[in-house]
């Protein structure tokens, strides 16, 4: 397939093309330079549907594979291919990043530049993490984000309950410190693989590495746990999440949104690729303690969003809680759970996006984000409240929306492993209906308030999210065949691996 | 005996000399910018020629002298340093007349100092190109004339520099004393275990942590790197550091290689110590150039681990950190010097609303603090790998471990100088763009900093075969 058209390049480099055309345009083409970014993201998105439809299932495996060699003399290869696993993760950064150009479309400030830094260099770092099968290329696109974000929250965030100064510093050095012990796991994995002159970042050289027995269970314990540090900061793993919510909240609406949707599953995302099928027996070793932390995560941050009155706040804390759910269904250790985490990744990132898209809209019209100062919207904004409802109802796990079979699937998983703590995070499900519950009708329903009458409600571009994310929540709810195939797939490789550590050691002998 | 070997040194001093005279045949009053471009060029073509040097591992002296292709490559870093430095200082040497070609002179000859430490193979030559080195630089760090911090700088740079070339010199004598010779191949047949061979060696180690600014012995730099003229700063933290660690790795790595003592753990100690007093200390400054200043010390910190891997990836780590530094650390002096002729201030505030009156110099700094953070894909981030690496494959876990933590936590005092360049209004005063030299050399220092961090192969390659020199 190397031969083919590099359909995988084209979805990285189309945001960077777009990217490097909006530099060439004059300051005051202030459309142009929004089109240009809807035409890019618009591109990566075709491309990225493309190949989630044309995946072939019966083949399995990474298709649509490209392989250069980069720096031959450490083994990095620019190597790209997609599967079960990545394919999910590929569509849902094209779908937010086309989403997010339109969230923009009211900035007003500094447009050009702001446009630049968002394809530029989010966009397509984030679509990179997914695409490549190289651990290098993957921590090179991962650290990339990482100054654009930076710089995103404190030109164009803003300052209600902390400073967006703080809220940029705070999440640029939790993800930066995490990512310090993510880099020391993964270059002691690289050394530890091979001997010197056949060493290799290829993901799945190091996968055949353990398969071979060349990282005995003393080597993989440690090394699990510093990737869990790493991807368990950036996945928000409590005690590890505090970046989270002030972190959206201080955010720029788009990046809320690629940093809900998308960027935190680059945590889940890695303790799967690498976690599970590089270090098998690290990652039995320390599932109880994932597992543990994962009802943590549910509950503890359900209980926060309870008492939060600012938007983005509950939805940063309900985020916080979701990834939860993705950790449990991960520390199953079975097909069933991690396929389940990997479809609610997905599920989840729709929703959140959709979530920080109509609540950045609601704070551009209203210029408020507390919960009591808003009511009965639904009277002016009928358009805009379907799309809370949806998200909410998404998020509460509604049967015929996306994230029920997800999240019953990770349940199916995991109890069958951990059934107190299973029992304990379904409980999160209650808490979770609770405060979506409370958020939609504060600030949707109740009696019409005059003084809101003249506000519009979502159209034009603003109205693109909206159906493109709605639309997404609804057909991948009623048809979850759509993405539970393609996450099954995804898995199922990893069966063998699974069954290899039935009789590893866990930790206290698995709690 | 083949002087051709010696045409970088001779060729350098040429330069130093006909450039003082040109100055004094030069009407007075007349600009003296001529005299930078005229050193430029020659610089240029003695980086050029040096190339012809690879390949040739000839000594001199009776063996006191090696041209070895680890010489030619840190002469070419401290010549590529100089040109860069050159470039963007013509207005602040502007600035020094009437002794504006004394300055290009002095540099020269502090540059000449280097070249013969580069190759330097027994302790006498070694002595001598670091005095030439460090008495110029005594000058140097003092020439803003009428300035008090910069005098200030220039007497504490001298006493404190000679008591540390006593300690380095005891350690010498003692080192000698014991083995009778002072050339590094014979020492190392004649070391063996003693309380002299240990005292001299950690006292060589100590001479030469105040020269690269390692901590607890660079507690100068801080007030040297803030009193001196921007150009010797930078030379100061980029070549002199250089120079420093290139003698230190080879003595280390042929006289002390199979000393019977566990040298790499003080190192090991001391790059410790560094990374984490540097970086924790750079997060309270509110000067730029005492931040750099930090910086440095905690850049020392990580090139000295690839010292404590004592192997051919330690030193390849060392060289390509070396050269990579140089080219960042020019970018962000370029902008400090930018914005000191300017507004004549070295605070964070003088460097709001950079970004809006200069993009270029903003994102040069950026590139260039970012890649001093290891943020990927700037070149810091590969040679942070290959260090980290090497260090990791002889079982250092703990300073690999630190060493990445550290780099995270500098990003916090990168990023205020970043977010006062894009964040702030400019305050009211015209603010800096530089001239069109400046822009040069801010524009080369980003583009080589993202060059070899996307495409590290080239340097990479040279670097491997150049660390090859000690270990065949």
């Amino acid at each position: 397939m190397s031969a083919g058209f590099p359909i995988l390049t084209t979805i990285l480099v189309a945001p960077v093309l777009g990217a490097l055309a909006i530099v060439l345009l004059p300051r005051e083409a202030r459309q142009t330079v929004k089109y240009v970014a809807a035409f890019a993201m618009g591109t990566a998105l075709m491309l990225a549907l493309y190949c989630y439809f044309a995946y072939d299932f019966v083949r399995g495996g990474m298709q649509f594979t490209e392989s250069v060699p980069w720096v031959p003399e450490l083994g990095v290869t620019y190597a790209m291919g997609v599967d079960g696993l990545s394919l999910p993760m590929v569509l849902l950064t094209a779908l937010i990043g086309f989403s997010a150009v339109f969230s923009s479309w009211g900035t007003e400030e500094r447009v050009k530049e702001f446009f630049v830094l968002l394809l530029l260099l989010l966009i397509a770092g984030v679509v990179g993490t997914f695409l490549t099968r190289d651990l290098f290329i993957f921590l090179l696109f991962y650290e990339l984000v990482v100054i654009p974000i930076y710089i995103l929250v404190i030109l164009w965030g803003s300052s209600k309950r902390v400073t967006k100064e703080y809220a940029g510093m705070k999440l640029t050095i939790y993800l930066l410190v995490g990512s310090a012990f993510l880099l020391v796991g993964v270059l002691a994995l690289y050394i530890q693989a091979y001997p010197p002159g056949e060493r290799t970042f290829l993901m799945e050289g190091l996968a055949a590495a353990a398969a071979l027995g060349h990282l005995p269970e003393s080597f993989q314990v440690p090394v699990f746990f510093l990737l869990l540090l790493g991807f368990g900061s950036l996945i928000s793993m409590w005690p590890f999440h505090s970046w989270s919510p002030d972190g959206y909240a201080g955010a720029p609406t788009a990046v809320s949104m690629i940093h809900a949707g998308v960027l935190k599953k680059i945590g889940g995302y890695g303790l799967i690729r690498l976690g599970i099928a590089v270090l098998p027996l690290g990652a039995k070793y320390w599932a109880p303690a994932i597992a543990a932390l994962g009802v943590v995560n549910v509950l503890y941050a359900a209980f926060i969003a309870i008492s939060q009155r600012d938007l983005k706040y509950v939805v940063g804390y309900s985020s916080v809680s979701h990834m939860g759910f993705v950790l449990i269904g991960i520390a199953a250790l079975n097909v069933v759970g991690i396929s389940g985490a990997v479809a609610n990744m997905f599920a989840h990132g729709v929703m959140s996006a959709l979530f920080f898209a109509l609540i950045g809209y609601l704070y551009g019209q209203t210029h408020t984000r507390n919960m009591d100062e808003l009511g009965g919207l639904a009277h002016q904004m009928p358009y805009a409240a379907t799309g809370l409802m949806l998200a909410g109802m998404a998020s509460l796990g509604l049967p015929g929306l996306i994230s029920f079979v997800p999240e019953f699937t990770i349940f199916v998983g995991a109890f069958a492993r951990f059934p107190v703590l299973s029992v304990l995070a379904v409980a999160g499900i209650v808490l979770t209906a609770l405060y979506t519950l409370r958020l939609l009708a504060n600030v949707l329903f109740g009696p019409r308030q005059v003084r809101f009458d003249h506000l519009p409600d979502t159209g034009g571009p603003a109205l693109v999210p909206l159906v493109v994310l709605g639309a997404v929540l609804v057909v991948f709810g009623v048809f979850p065949a759509l993405l539970m195939k393609m996450a099954g797939s995804g898995v199922a490789p990893l069966a063998a691996i699974l069954d290899g550590i039935a009789l590893a050691a866990r930790m206290g002998g698995g709690l | 005996m083949d002087l051709s070997l010696l045409t970088t040194e001779i060729v350098t001093v040429a330069l130093a000399c006909f450039v003082v005279a040109l100055d004094l045949l030069m009407p007075a009053g007349e600009p003296r910018r001529a005299l930078g471009y005229l050193t430029l060029l020659g610089l240029a073509g003695i980086f050029v020629h040096a190339f012809t040097q690879y390949g040739l591992n000839a000594s001199l002296y009776g063996g006191m002298f090696r041209v070895d292709d680890y010489a030619v490559f840190f002469k070419q870093v401290f010549l590529a340093a100089y040109m860069l430095t050159i470039l963007f200082s013509v207005r602040t040497a502007d600035g020094f007349a009437p002794y504006t070609g004394e300055f290009y002179g002095l540099m020269l000859f502090s540059l000449a100092g280097m070249m013969v430490m580069a190759s330097a193979n027994d302790l006498v030559t070694l002595f001598v190109g670091m005095e030439l080195m460090t008495i110029t630089f005594f000058v140097l760090v003092g020439f803003n004339l009428g300035d008090g911090k910069s005098s200030e700088a220039g007497v504490k740079y001298l006493i404190l520099g000679a008591a540390s070339t006593a300690v380095l010199l005891y350690g010498m004598s003692l080192i000698y004393g014991y083995t009778g010779t002072v050339v590094l191949p014979e020492i190392a047949a004649r070391l063996s275990a003693s309380p002299a061979a240990l005292v001299g060696i950690v006292f060589f180690l100590a001479g030469f942590a105040f020269k690269i600014a390692a901590v607890p012995f660079g507690m100068w730099v801080p007030d040297v790197y803030e009193g001196a003229p921007v150009p010797i700063t930078a030379l100061l933290a980029m070549a002199s550091k250089a120079a420093s660690f290139a003698v230190l790795t080879r003595v280390f790595l042929t006289a002390f290689a199979d000393a019977p003592y566990n040298w790499p753990l003080i190192i090991a100690w001391l790059a410790a110590a560094s990374m984490i007093a540097g970086n924790l200390a750079a997060i309270l400054q509110t000067n730029v150039k005492r931040l750099l200043a930090y910086s440095s010390i905690a850049q020392a910190g990580y090139l000295l681990t690839g010292l404590v891997a004592a192997g051919p990836d330690g030193v390849k780590g060392i060289i390509f950190y070396t050269a990579l530094y140089v080219f960042a650390s020019a970018g962000a002096f370029a902008v400090v010097a930018a914005v000191r002729d300017e507004t004549g201030s070295d605070d964070i505030a003088a460097y709001r609303g950079l970004a809006r009156s200069s993009p270029l110099l903003a994102a040069a700094m950026t590139v260039a603090l970012l890649s001093m953070a290891g943020i990927p894909p700037l070149a810091g981030f590969v040679g942070k790998l290959y260090l980290f690496l090497a260090v990791l494959e002889k079982g250092w876990f703990w300073l690999a471990l630190l060493g990445f933590v550290m780099s995270m936590v500098s990003v916090y005092y990168y990023l205020l100088v970043v977010k006062a360049m894009y964040l702030g209004e400019p305050a009211g005063a015209p603010t800096a763009d530089g001239c069109a030299a400046l822009r040069w050399a801010a524009l080369a220092s980003l583009a080589l900093t993202v060059l070899c961090g996307v495409y590290p192969t080239p340097l990479a390659a040279l670097a491997s075969r150049v660390a090859q020199n000690f270990f065949q």
